[in-house]
């Protein structure tokens, strides 16, 4: 994989901030673009937009054989057995909404109990609280252990007659930790609880094959691995999915309507109330050709080798501390320096054209767990290369002093 | 001085500034040496949570005029709150109410006002100015 020729098939790498070339280390807040995902966004406009599904007539022909052949692409990608264990969403947060509250219409009662990890994005949290709340049920939350890891002895012995399911992330997207996730499956499904699987800070970094890993349910988002906002992908077991009562009421996830009774649609389209955004699932599916072309093998070795440098090359800071240092990482590697405030170092190291995140990354129980006002996150995509950590460095030295 | 003579002064100050390092560096002078904030203050009814970082603010009258003081764990926060308390602290509710905060806009600091940044800055002003509306009622 020559990186330096991938680059140039992001026209925004080539954009100054600052009059600075970019430095691009937000990866894990959203990913840049490539020409294909753009060029494949204009053609859904100029060549074949029409609604999908419901017409008769030619372009709604190919509008509809291109949204349905997107999701064969998903399906492929991660290994699900079928295209119809593909529901499109509008991204990660929708579809664990979606999972909370259909799944927890049907199988959640007063005094069960939903376990989730301490290492979650609120989008991963408060769905469960709201479905608790309703339900008058129990949030439980497995520990996290000092390095980051997930406490598995906590999480077995958290797992109750009580549990009705488990949610967990597979990597953390503050502290980078891949976690467990068939043992975290095996371990459930040992009292017959089913899992979801939060998968928007890997599918992009690493091979996921949903069957493989036996979720029950995994989901992810497009713009997370350079596909265009607004699309994510709900994966599902089949007799998960039909268990299920749908989430949203609408067009296209209807079978027959009366005043009196509605039946609903078949798998998937019960859970894609209205008109999707059948343009953004045809560009995440060109992103998944992209991606699949160079490679998630490789691409996942570009990015370990990327988090092994800039985490060498970070130790050469006075006072620097690591977040999160699991024996398995993949992503992103959060830190602070001495007494600084994340919020003084993103903003310095902003104006010179480096874009990292800081604060609590949404996930503001794990930065208090730690007890720390947040981090500086730095995360990498397939683009980014030693060359921008040595620019970052030469950045970070020359603003860590300003501020010590 | 009046409050406009405040801001005009640090515009003055911050126009010799060439480059945003200078500016910064500025910044992080005044954050270092604000007035410490008195412990007593510290307390939840003064905290205003930003998302990016938390800022503390603390308001009384003496002799008809309100007094601020502030904080914020950001330093560069800090120092814009040590800007806003320079141009604001010691004058009358009426004074603080009729003025408008031009100033950071003019040394190039507007971002840090931005509601997108979430550090506190914007509610803090808000604050401000609310604190002066609560004692010109007060007053009355």
């Amino acid at each position: 994989m020559n990186v330096e020729d991938l680059r140039k098939d992001f026209p925004i790498l080539q954009e100054k901030v600052y009059g600075q070339p970019l430095v691009y280390f937000d990866n894990a807040a959203t990913t840049q673009k490539p020409q294909c995902v753009l060029d494949k966004i204009m053609a859904g406009y100029t060549k074949y937009n029409a609604n999908i599904h419901r017409g008769v007539h030619y372009l709604s022909q190919l509008a509809t054989e291109a949204h349905e052949s997107a999701r064969q692409v998903v399906a492929d990608f991660i290994g699900a057995p079928d295209r119809t264990n593909i529901v499109f969403t509008k991204g990660t947060t929708e579809a664990i909404n979606l999972i909370a509250f259909s799944f927890g219409e049907q199988f959640v009662g007063e005094g069960d109990e939903v376990l989730i990890t301490a290492m979650e994005h609120h989008s991963n949290i408060v769905p469960w609280q709201m479905l608790c709340g309703r339900k008058k049920a129990v949030l439980r939350v497995a520990p996290v252990l000092e390095n980051g890891e997930l406490d598995m002895e906590a999480f077995r012995q958290m797992l109750s007659e009580r549990t009705k399911i488990v949610s967990a992330a597979h990597v953390s997207n503050v502290l980078g930790t891949v976690n467990p996730v068939k043992e975290i499956v095996r371990a459930a499904h040992a009292k017959k609880i089913p899992v979801l699987i939060d998968g928007a800070q890997s599918v992009p970094h690493m091979p996921v094959d949903v069957q493989d890993i036996d979720a029950d349910f995994y989901v992810f988002s497009g713009h997370k691995i350079y596909g265009s906002t607004g699309v994510g992908v709900l994966y599902g077991k089949k007799e998960w999915l039909e268990a299920i009562p749908p989430y949203q009421g609408g067009g296209e996830m209807i079978a027959n309507v009366t005043f009196e009774r509605t039946t609903y649609n078949e798998l998937p389209y019960k859970f894609e109330a209205g008109t999707p955004d059948y343009i953004g699932s045809t560009a995440l599916a060109e992103a998944l050709r992209y991606v699949g072309q160079i490679g998630m093998n490789e691409i996942a070795a570009h990015e370990q080798s990327l988090i092994r440098y800039a985490t060498a090359r970070l130790k050469e800071i006075d006072g620097m501390r690591i977040i999160g240092e699991a024996g398995q990482k993949s992503g992103v590697i959060s830190f602070l320096v001495g007494k600084i405030h994340p919020y003084d170092l993103g903003m310095l190291l902003d104006k010179m054209g480096i874009a990292v995140r800081t604060g609590h990354h949404c996930a503001q129980p794990l930065i208090d767990y730690y007890g720390i006002p947040g981090t500086v996150r730095m995360s990498f995509g397939l683009y980014n290369t030693e060359k921008e950590i040595d620019m970052f460095m030469q950045a970070m030295k020359r603003v860590v002093p300003m501020l010590n | 001085m009046t409050i406009n003579e405040l801001q005009d002064e640090i515009i003055d100050e911050f126009s010799v500034l060439e480059d945003w390092m200078d500016k910064y560096g500025m910044l992080i002078d005044l954050g270092n040496t604000l007035e410490p904030f008195p412990e007593e203050y510290r307390i939840p009814q003064n905290l205003i949570e930003g998302c990016q970082s938390r800022v503390w603010l603390h308001a009384e009258m003496q002799q008809g005029n309100v007094v601020f003081a502030g904080d914020s764990d950001a330093i560069l926060v800090k120092g814009i709150v040590s800007l806003l308390i320079k141009v604001l602290s010691g004058h009358t509710p009426d004074e603080i109410l009729n003025t408008e905060l031009y100033f950071i806009d003019r040394i190039g600091l507007k971002e840090h006002l931005s509601p997108t940044r979430s550090n506190g800055l914007l509610a803090m002003v808000k604050q401000m100015k609310m604190y002066a509306l609560a004692f010109q009622a007060t007053q009355q």
